[in-house]
């Protein structure tokens, strides 16, 4: 009898470790997995510390103490090699600067608008104090330090502006990378540049991944008609040749009034570019989506969700391409920077963002222009080059990582 | 080959049917952007812009132009007279720009090819070796950087510094070759990745495995039961890689002043000469299908799985 009591409790006790153990077990999902087998791998791991701080120094570029990006100086600053020379904000003389300084001409421009300010508040004619409101903000737009020194601030960007001439005063980092042929510092350009070559390649991207990556898996996965009038549709616009649709389309959008009625829709020129860049991406995405797809649809698992009644759009979205994400990511990685080299191309052909706007692209072609046998001013090329081959290295470096990291066949390979 | 040549003909009737689409979307764009070809700097006289309109028939309805202009094509070809170029009919254009953009386009891409598929073969086979990463390297380096920085730096290093390769002119392979080395490279890039991808994968599936374990030797497994499997994501890239270097040459046609089609293919957009773009839009979609359609042959030949449909 004490011996069945002490057997059941036996057994009790080894039930209750079990399920101990069995909740102390932590199921490992595929992408915590890949995550750590990431985080083992150092050039991936480097490559992304240094996209995101990447990323991060382009959002900040306002608040750091860069130079002008479009103030030109044609007399002394032409060309300049990489220096360490101090610059003061705002001290070339033809800008006419209060003190030489920004911040002078700041202060008394801040001055004047607020005799304009007490005058209108001292006015009693409403319409007198229409107009006086009217002169401010035109002389806001117009005259401010601030639009001489950068090109078309956005309200975020206007602001850490403000904070950055508060913090730094007129410091400016000396010129490291060099002046262009215009005067104006390589390095607050390139800087300036990146935000614009950066969002390029990130929305076009992403435009290019959502669409492919739907049409793909949709194909794919029904098969039958239904794939193959949408892949004739992929075939049918392989075949247009695009440059010359975007050639037409950028011509087109330069044009005085159409730039006219889409700025009063509040549509940028350059929102356009992402998106028809995008959407002329989408179809080699779609077409390795779709080849993946069509050999993984016959697979067990897709069998077995089928069986216990999962619907179409819950197996394309939720087993399919969670298991083709793998070559989606190593085809982001191609694709971000052949945006981004698109980008280039369509500057150097003088379609692409348009001065005073800067972006890698239009950097590199001023440096190729200005590449000579005679002088070499290498600066102008190997900066603006340098920047945008380091991003795209680390692109693809971190895309090889994620790709490794991904696939489970690599498992407790190293 | 009933099924080939059902499929040629069907790919012929789509062909049409794509070309009758970048006919009117190109037609309908031209038209959209305000102002035409004699609209320049230069005001004419507005007698004689009657005249130049009358020439080329842009005083008709729109609707009249795009069906007298179709029923030219349709019939005999005939593309129209330019409205930029003097004396010239589009036809004369593309007739003496196409073989000059053909050589240089297929010799850019049998080097891109060669050197793609022979780089991307070694740096998988050797993983993690000092080769494969120096492969690599190089492979990420052609691709991140752009044709014309690359152009300007080859004509800086390989015409003036090391004279090895004359400025410019056409004609000779010694002329030819520098262009289409800066054209093919980052198409070698690509290649170069996408073969390495490939063999990678291929080299994990089980009948490699078997055939190491039968005791093929390292060679014939590599080259006989690896290489074709591993080749399927780089022959379906070729489509875009034709596309690729079209758009390429325009650039490179432009530094080294080569007198192909690409060299008139942005004047003639941006100068809105309606018959010349018509032209090369009509004929870079004849070329990108004809690929396409080639492409997808040998797809089907190399993974016997693929039916041509």
């Amino acid at each position: 009898m004490t011996e069945d009591t002490h057997d059941e409790t036996l057994k009790q006790e080894t039930l209750e470790r079990i399920l101990r153990e069995s909740r102390e077990i932590r199921g490992v999902s595929l992408w915590q997995d890949a995550w750590n087998r990431l985080k083992r791998n150092r050039t991936a791991m480097i490559s992304l510390v240094c996209l995101l701080l990447l990323g991060l120094l382009a959002f900040l570029t306002p608040l750091l103490p860069l130079q002008s990006p479009i103030d030109k100086d044609l007399n002394n600053r032409r060309f300049l090699a990489p220096n360490l020379d101090t610059v003061v904000m705002g001290s070339r003389p033809g800008l006419k600067f209060e003190g030489g300084t920004l911040t002078g001409e700041l202060e008394k421009f801040r001055a004047s608008i607020a005799e304009l300010e007490a005058e209108r508040l001292s006015t009693e004619d409403p319409e007198r104090r229409q107009e006086l409101q009217q002169t401010i903000d035109a002389r806001i737009n117009v005259e401010h330090p601030f639009n001489q020194m950068w090109n078309e601030l956005g309200p975020l960007s206007w602001w850490m502006c403000q904070l950055r001439v508060r913090l730094f005063g007129d410091y400016a980092i000396p010129s490291l990378f060099g002046t262009d042929k215009l005067g104006r510092d390589l390095l607050a350009r390139v800087f300036w540049g990146a935000r614009v070559s950066l969002i390029v390649g990130i929305v076009a991207t992403l435009v290019s991944l959502i669409i492919g990556v739907s049409y793909g898996a949709i194909a794919g996965y029904f098969g039958g008609t239904v794939d193959s009038v949408m892949m004739r549709i992929v075939d049918m616009l392989y075949s247009i040749p695009f440059i010359f649709v975007v050639i037409f389309l950028v011509t087109f959008l330069g044009e005085d009034s159409v730039k006219a009625r889409l700025d009063a829709m509040g549509i940028d020129q350059i929102t356009i570019f992402y998106i028809v860049i995008g959407a002329i991406y989408w179809l080699t995405m779609s077409r390795v989506v779709r080849g993946q797809v069509l050999s993984l649809r016959t697979e067990q698992f897709i069998e077995a969700a089928r069986t216990v009644g999962a619907s179409p759009a819950r197996i394309v979205f939720r087993h399919l391409v969670p298991n083709v994400l793998g070559v989606v990511i190593v085809y982001l990685t191609l694709t971000i920077p052949s945006v981004m080299l698109f980008e280039a191309f369509l500057s150097f052909l003088g379609l692409g963002v348009a001065p005073p706007d800067v972006s890698w692209g239009l950097l590199l072609n001023d440096g190729v222009e200005a590449l000579s046998i005679i002088d070499v001013y290498w600066w102008v090329v190997v900066f603006p080059g340098g920047s945008l081959a380091a991003t795209l290295f680390a692109l693809n470096f971190l895309g090889d990582g994620i790709r490794d990291a991904l696939d489970p066949r690599m498992k407790n390979r190293d | 080959m009933r099924d080939l040549l059902s499929y040629l003909f069907k790919r012929f009737i789509w062909m049409i049917l794509t070309l009758l689409a970048v006919y009117t979307v190109s037609f309908v764009l031209m038209r959209a952007v305000p102002g035409n070809p004699f609209s320049g700097e230069r005001n004419v006289p507005p007698a004689i812009e009657r005249q130049l309109k009358a020439r080329y028939n842009l005083d008709a309805p729109p609707i009249q132009q795009y069906f007298d202009y179709l029923g030219g094509i349709v019939t005999d070809f005939d593309l129209g007279w330019c409205m930029g170029l003097e004396d010239y009919s589009v036809n004369q254009v593309l007739a003496e720009g196409f073989p000059v953009s053909a050589t240089l386009a297929i010799f850019a891409l049998v080097f891109a090819i060669i050197l793609g598929v022979t780089a991307g073969v070694i740096s998988a086979v050797y993983r993690r070796s000092p080769a494969d990463v120096a492969l690599m390297a190089a492979a990420v380096l052609g691709i991140a950087i752009p044709n014309f920085v690359l152009a300007s730096l080859a004509i800086l290093l390989f015409v003036f510094t090391i004279q090895i390769f004359p400025a410019g002119g056409w004609g000779t392979l010694q002329q030819i070759a520098l262009p289409a080395f800066c054209l093919g490279l980052p198409v070698a890039a690509y290649i170069a990745r996408l073969s390495r991808a490939g063999m990678l994968e291929t080299l994990s599936k089980d009948h490699v495995r078997t055939a190491f374990a039968k005791g093929l030797p390292k060679r014939t497994v590599i080259l006989r039961h690896v290489l074709p499997g591993a080749m399927l994501p780089v022959v379906s890239y070729l489509g875009p890689a034709v596309a690729r270097v079209l758009t390429g040459s325009l650039v490179l046609e432009k530094i080294f002043a080569l007198p192909g089609l690409g060299s008139h293919f942005i004047n003639a957009a941006t100068q809105r000469d309606y018959t010349l773009a018509m032209g090369m839009v009509l004929t870079y979609t004849v070329l990108l299908f004809v690929m396409n359609t080639l492409v997808d042959i040998s797809y089907a030949i190399i993974d016997p799985r693929v039916k041509l449909q």
